[in-house]
């Protein structure tokens, strides 16, 4: 479970989040919409310590992330994280991509930690391109990459911002597929999102971010049905 | 050909001048090695920020500013006369390469600033969020795509190295261009020396950008490009 209390987060004087309050139980999908600045990228980060907090407490199955003392590397590797920009790692294949950190990190015998990666890879769909490099990928396959990679170090949850927003609108379903999924399988997920049928169709909870608060949140079908918030209302009117 | 010429003499000290090609190889290879060292160093202290590194981040401004805005031939004499003055006397080899060190470093600190840079921060960030400590991100991560980024000015340090060697004559010492100076003026045959010793440059140069090529080709040979 993770949990988020009164967390405020600052970049000097701008106050990114202004007191977040949020728990996502263990196989809920939770997405987060929400107008751009709002904050919802930097959620993440204060999530897995990419980012330090200002004020408050972030709690991933009762491990206080931003404890003194908190294992990082060990805490990072129950958060599977897939960014906006897919970041493969272009000097290595796409086995090695996936099979290095599960190598390195958990430290699994290469033959054992490659047989990870192929299993993780054929469940994106990507079993075909073992020994490419990234840069003969698409985006779309670059991304699924990315989530292969994640999923490799056998995570209990998984962050994803704005996993398809950097893509080509013809790429985007092959990623919502992947992470459809994943849903499916019971994954844990934090999903920031610009895609609303996603949001609503997959998620247990959506929440609407605005100016670092969370403005509203409950179900799909009440967020986007009959949400009572006229902020949310006019982000809707906007995006749908 | 012109009766002028004579190419008996320096033919048959080529051998010599052979010899003095891999004086030239290894004073050019260990001065990069020291400035490869050196320059990571002086990259990394220029980006410093904390205040009480500062005397550290001025000494690297002023390394580079030296070392690139100066003729490195000064930057030898300094080494060899400058430094004699106050009563340190090196010998023509540790003047030579302390000169070219001096000289690479500087170069190659910015090299290795634009090499850095040329990372994205995302590959940092997402090597974080698999676990890596930051140590495994650097070296397993960032470094292999750094060193791809600087493999070709690395490349041109290490002629401009062999090249630059040549002002070991002028300190005594008798890498390529010094033996040539040496065995020419006891012959008179000025210009044959050292069109031969410049063919011998020309090929050993030739011969580096050649095995630099082969070995970008093996090891960043798929990689997303430049
Ligand atoms: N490292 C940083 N330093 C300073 N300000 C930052 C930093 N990262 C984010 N911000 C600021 O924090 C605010 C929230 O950023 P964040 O990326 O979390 O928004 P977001 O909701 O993810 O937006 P988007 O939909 O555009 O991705 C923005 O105003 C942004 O400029
Ligand atoms: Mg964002």
């Amino acid at each position: 479970m993770i949990q988020i209390e009164n967390l405020h987060k600052k970049f000097g004087a701008l106050e990114v989040l202004r007191g977040i309050d949020l728990a996502v139980n263990k196989g809920e999908v939770l997405s987060i919409i929400g107008a751009s600045g709002s904050g919802k990228s930097t959620l993440l980060y204060c999530i897995n310590g990419l980012e330090p907090i200002s004020e408050g407490r972030v709690l991933v199955d009762g491990v206080d992330v931003h404890a003194r003392g908190t294992d990082l590397n060990r805490l990072r590797q129950r958060l599977g994280m897939v960014f906006q920009q897919w970041n493969s790692f272009p000097h290595l294949t796409v086995l090695e991509n996936v099979a290095l950190a599960p190598r390195i990190v958990r430290g699994l015998p290469r033959a054992k930690a490659e047989e990870v990666a192929r299993r993780q890879l054929e469940h994106v769909g990507l079993g075909d391109k073992l020994a490419q490099y990234p840069a003969a990928l698409s985006g779309g396959q670059q991304q699924r990459l990315a989530i292969a990679r994640a999923l490799a170090m056998e995570p209990e949850y998984m962050l994803f911002d704005e996993a398809t927003s950097a893509l080509d609108p013809e790429l985007v379903g092959e990623v919502l597929d992947t992470m459809r999924m994943l849903a499916a399988e019971g994954m844990t997920m934090i999903c920031v999102t610009h895609e609303m049928g996603f949001a609503r169709e997959v998620s247990d909870r959506v929440a609407f971010f605005h100016q670092g608060r969370i403005e509203e949140i409950g179900r799909p079908e009440e967020m986007f049905g009959k949400p009572r918030s006229p902020k949310l209302k006019r982000f809707l009117a906007k995006v749908l | 050909m012109n009766s002028n010429f004579h190419w008996r003499p320096v033919l048959r000290a080529l051998p010599d001048l052979i010899q003095a090609a891999f004086v030239t190889l290894e004073v050019a290879a260990l001065s990069m090695l020291i400035g490869v060292v050196l320059g990571l160093a002086l990259a990394m202290a220029r980006d410093f920020t904390a205040p009480a590194a500062a005397p550290a981040r001025w000494l690297a401004v002023a390394w580079v500013a030296l070392a690139r805005n100066t003729p490195a031939l000064f930057q030898l004499y300094f080494f060899g006369f400058g430094l004699g003055a106050w009563g340190i006397n090196m010998s023509p080899l540790a003047i030579v390469l302390a000169g070219l060190s001096f000289n690479n470093a500087g170069y190659l600190a910015e090299t290795f600033r634009g090499g850095f840079r040329a990372v994205p921060a995302a590959q940092m960030r997402a090597a974080l969020s698999l676990g890596m400590t930051r140590m495994q991100a650097m070296t397993r991560i960032v470094v292999p795509q750094v060193l791809r980024a600087v493999w070709h000015p690395l490349t041109n340090q290490m002629v401009w190295a062999v090249l630059m060697s040549s002002l070991g004559m002028l300190v005594g010492l008798h890498e390529l261009a010094g033996e040539t100076q040496a065995q020419a003026s006891r012959t008179f045959r000025i210009f044959e020396y050292f069109a031969v010793a410049a063919v011998i440059y020309y090929v050993v140069v030739k011969l580096l950008v050649l095995g630099a090529r082969l070995m970008a080709w093996r090891l960043f040979r798929g990689w997303s490009p430049a």
